[in-house]
């Protein structure tokens, strides 16, 4: 890399997340330079990939604070508009809010009366009969609900891809496998970004680094905030309970549950999750028994007792809320650095609050970026062109694509449908996809009830010939999660085998 | 869109779409096609390059690949159409079959009757839930052994397995022979879930360890595998953590049950058996949509592949039967049923005489092991239709039964299957 690395640009943001893309895309329109980089090797690997995909309208927030005001701001309309543009899967389906038993009935009415405060239309109470006409699956003890039609469920992976692409397509550039160790300032203002790849000159550093936001910001000052994370488990069932759950379910908080969700999820899946367990290990995303057992007695069973503890569950994951110990958005200029604006503690409603969020980013880059130009590029373009997805076109379409391109009729991932022709297009994307779960995101190979026990191998020799790599460079997530381990015979006849050590109990 | 028209379509290339759509063609189906979403003819046997295959129907031991090519050779010097790389979208209710592939394009295919025979799929970890990290490094077996037989790589070195599924024992043997040290293969039943034959010559002639009522609990490694936790379970299969381990491995394989794959299937409205998975099926295989069929492993999970073959043999003659005009119904129809012991029975129901077979073969699995027992079929009566005497049974390991036709009257209305022990009845 030595040698021809010379990286210069306007604007640098630290962290491909649902923030640090969505800032891009919100930047990518003005005549100056945007460089993103990830220290992963996909964007949206942090929250952003693992979280509860709901779009809240913010019905029950606190407007005091500023992830409150965010919110509020983010209406499911701009959504909608961004949908339209850059083409991501968002359906407004609506939440309920159940209950059982008398006790509940305060905490519902409560957060009916914050939803007129927060000057939130259509929000209502609904009685058992219609629950369940709503709801048909649900448990027949639930009596009433909180009905809030302007809740929804967006794709994460897509909005975060979405984001990050349109803004490579209108300029930006956006480096991968590239992390932020240190960043230099000179005379009170911010000049350059040190990376474990080399230095990147910069006039506005923005650090959307999620859960590692802290620790950026450390770098350039002394701070008095921190982030933790705070874990949730979740389970994502079968496609053929896709429809089972029409709207987003709350569960009513009680005194061992905070409130957990249940929702449809764009793609036609079943998500419920998620607990909050405060650790200190920002990149452990493991899951524990415990959790899955609270989860499932506290939510799933819960309101759907016919819904299985595990068998035709898809997978499970977790995922870090990255909490701020101020129990809010905290974004800003660095208080002593010049050209240095952070954003810390971006959780939960931070998904409902991409637009506000990037709007009020813009801003900040106006007040230090003196010298760049905010006139529009001549070749901004607002929309995205939408990815080919086969099975979401009607047959003869479909007849169309694959007489154009036969790629487009073989079938790779059995389980989604999902074709070769869509697994290159993913590798060829304007942010490519170049291990198996980066393909996963964009194609949803391999992320159906097989889990890639079919197409993984298949899809191992397509980045292999497309990349044109050895199957022993593929990874499921980048860095060291190689897939194959060597030739056939090699360890036998070169190394002589393993050792021969079994375990004994 | 293209069409075309045939009068069988069978979906599925593998061992069990093969044979059914032979048979079919030798009792005179002059038109079939067969669909194969994989590259080529086989199926999974591509894959299986072991030996074992073909005792039974063959009376000879072969390896997987032989035993496809057998077939693979008749049905290529036989009229029957392939189309590989092929994907079945959509079987509709009006005998309309909707495929795609880069050949032809998406394409409809008008039918007279269709033989589903697309399989099974692995269970995986998710599917259990096994809690932890989600690294690389965890598979199913099979896909294991796709990448050491087929692709020529290896997924690791350090292996533990989880399951004693007979792929999972297969590659334990598999592995060894690579190179690869297998620490050990732990199974959540008391019992171990594969073939005797197979733990004998897969893992007792490895010193493999094998620990029953043992499962992994936990999966550690944030990018590639770096260990598993495991532990004993109680008789109600909940682990015991005082008894959790922890062993460093790079692999993690997954022989942890089968799964038949029908999805194609329940979209069209067949009928589901809550234990098999697979289709609800008559005598002759046909499932409630009188012109769908099922055979192999998507019907139920086989353990040798040479029942899969009589089994595709009885879908592809009765479905050649259906096309050129049926056979002659039973007045009421035979429910079969599991009693005692008994996991499930295929075939679900008898709806015709049989008046040209001898004998009625009942498929079944029990639900555990015992020894010197009978397997009593009784009909609604209570009378005994069939007696059979069995030295060992264990879920491992497909129970078949031969009920001769004359024992069931035009009054028989139900038959119960179930173990039983001598001197006691049940």
């Amino acid at each position: 890399m030595e040698g021809e690395w010379d990286m210069k640009t306007d604007v640098l943001i630290i962290g491909g997340g649902v923030i640090g893309c969505g800032i891009a895309h919100q930047l990518c329109k003005y005549n100056f330079d945007i460089m993103l980089v990830e220290k992963e090797a996909d964007v949206c690997m942090g929250t952003s990939k693992a979280n509860s995909s709901m779009l809240h309208d913010g019905y029950n927030v606190d407007k005091t604070k500023l992830k409150g005001q965010l919110v509020l701001k983010s209406t499911k309309e701009l959504y909608q508009k961004m949908a339209e543009e850059l083409h991501f899967d968002l359906n407004i389906c609506g939440s309920l809010l159940p209950g059982f038993v008398e006790a509940d009935w305060d905490a519902i009415y409560h957060q009916f009366q914050m939803s007129a405060e927060n000057d939130i239309r259509g929000v209502r109470i609904v009685g058992q009969k219609e629950l369940h006409e709503l709801e048909p699956h649900m448990n027949p003890a639930a009596k009433f609900a909180l009905f809030n039609p302007n809740t929804g469920v967006l794709n994460p992976f897509e909005l975060t891809i979405a984001l990050g692409e349109h803004a490579v397509q209108n300029g930006a550039k956006v480096l991968l496998n590239t992390e932020v160790t240190g960043i230099n300032s000179s005379g009170g203002r911010v000049t350059s970004v040190v990376t474990d790849r080399g230095i990147i000159e910069a006039k506005v550093v923005i650090n959307a680094a999620g859960l590692f936001s802290d620790h950026v910001a450390g770098m350039v000052e002394t701070i008095d905030y921190t982030v933790k994370p705070r874990k949730g488990v979740y389970f994502l069932y079968d496609k053929q309970y896709g429809t089972y759950i029409k709207r987003a379910i709350y569960s009513t908080p009680t005194t061992v549950s905070k409130g957990l969700i249940m929702l449809p999820t764009t793609e036609g899946n079943l998500l419920c999750g998620s607990n909050a367990i405060m650790h200190d290990e920002k990149d452990d995303l493991s899951t524990d028994l415990e959790s899955l057992n609270h989860i499932y007695a506290e939510a799933i069973h819960k309101y759907y007792p016919e819904l299985p503890r595990m068998g035709d569950v898809t997978t499970i994951f977790a995922g870090n809320r990255a909490a701020s110990n101020t129990e809010d958005f905290i974004i800003g200029h660095s208080k002593n650095v010049r050209g240095m604006i952070n954003l810390i503690g971006i959780q939960s409603p931070g998904l409902s609050s991409v637009p506000a969020i990037a709007d009020m980013v813009e801003d900040l880059v106006r007040e230090v970026g003196e010298n760049l130009n905010f006139g529009i590029k001549d070749y901004y373009n607002p929309t995205r062109p939408k990815p080919i997805v086969l099975r979401e076109l009607s047959y003869q379409e479909r007849a169309d694509y694959i007489a154009e391109n036969p790629d487009y009729g073989t079938i790779i991932c059995r389980c989604e449908t999902v074709s070769k022709g869509e697994i290159l297009d993913a590798i060829r994307r304007p942010i490519p996809a170049t291990d198996l779960d980066a393909i996963k995101r964009r194609t949803r190979a391999g992320m159906g009830r097989c889990q890639g026990g079919f197409c993984g191998p298949r899809v191992v020799g397509i980045l292999e010939k497309e990349l044109g790599i050895s199957p022993l460079e593929v990874t499921k997530k980048g860095k060291d999660s190689y897939i194959l381990s060597m030739q056939a015979k090699e360890l036998a006849l070169q190394e002589g085998g393993s050792s021969n050590e079994k375990v004994i109990l | 869109m293209k069409k075309l028209s045939y009068d069988l379509v069978v979906i599925g290339g593998g061992p069990a779409g093969m044979a059914a759509a032979l048979k079919a063609r030798e009792n005179g189906v002059k038109k079939i096609l067969i669909c194969e979403r994989g590259s080529k003819l086989g199926g999974i046997l591509e894959q299986c390059i072991h030996n074992g295959f073909g005792l039974q129907y063959f009376k000879e031991e072969l390896t997987g690949p032989e035993y496809a090519t057998r077939f693979v050779r008749k049905v290529l010097q036989t009229e029957i159409d392939v189309k590989t790389d092929t994907m079945i979208l959509e079987i509709a209710e009006d005998k309309k079959v909707i495929a795609q592939n880069g050949i032809d394009g998406l394409f409809e295919i008008e039918t007279k009757a269709c033989i589903l025979a697309m399989g099974c799929r692995e269970r995986t970890r998710e599917a259990i839930t096994i809690p932890g990290d989600r690294p690389s490094g965890v598979m199913t077996a099979g896909a294991a052994q796709r990448y050491v037989n087929i692709n020529g790589y290896l997924p690791g070195k350090e292996i533990v397995i989880l399951g004693s599924g007979d792929i999972g024992l297969i590659m334990a043997r598999r592995m060894t022979f690579e190179g690869a040290n297998v620490k050990c293969v732990c199974e959540v039943e008391p019992f171990s879930s594969g073939l005797v034959r197979n733990k004998v010559q897969c893992l007792d002639d490895f010193g493999i360890p094998l620990y029953l009522s043992h499962t992994v609990t936990k999966v550690h490694g944030k990018e590639r595998l770096e260990g598993v936790s495991i532990a004993k379970v109680d008789e109600r299969k909940n682990p015991i953590f005082e008894t959790e381990t922890y062993v460093p491995c790079d692999t993690l394989l997954l022989s942890v049950g089968l799964i038949p794959e029908n999805e194609l299937s329940k979209s069209v409205g067949v009928d589901l058996d809550r234990v098999t998975k697979g289709a609800s099926v008559n005598e002759k295989r046909a499932t409630n949509i009188e012109w769908i069929y099922a055979c192999g492993n998507v019907l139920q999970v086989h353990d040798l592949v040479d029942n899969v073959t009589e089994e595709a043999e009885i879908a592809g003659k009765s479905a050649a039967k259906y096309i050129s005009g049926g056979f002659e119904k039973r007045k009421r129809s035979i429910h079969v049923s599991p009693g005692n012991n008994i996991g499930y029975v295929v075939p679900q129901r008898i709806d015709y005489t049989n008046s040209d077979e001898k004998i009625i073969k009942l498929y079944m699995r029990v639900r555990k092991p015992d020894e010197k027992v009978f397997v009593v079929v009784k009909n609604e009566q209570g009378e005994i239709v069939g007696k059979f005497k069995k030295d060992t049974i264990a879920p491992g390991s497909m129970v078949s039964l031969s009920i001769p036709v004359i024992k069931l009257t035009e009054d028989t209305s139900s038959l119960t299957v179930s173990v039983e022990k001598e001197g006691e009845s049940i």
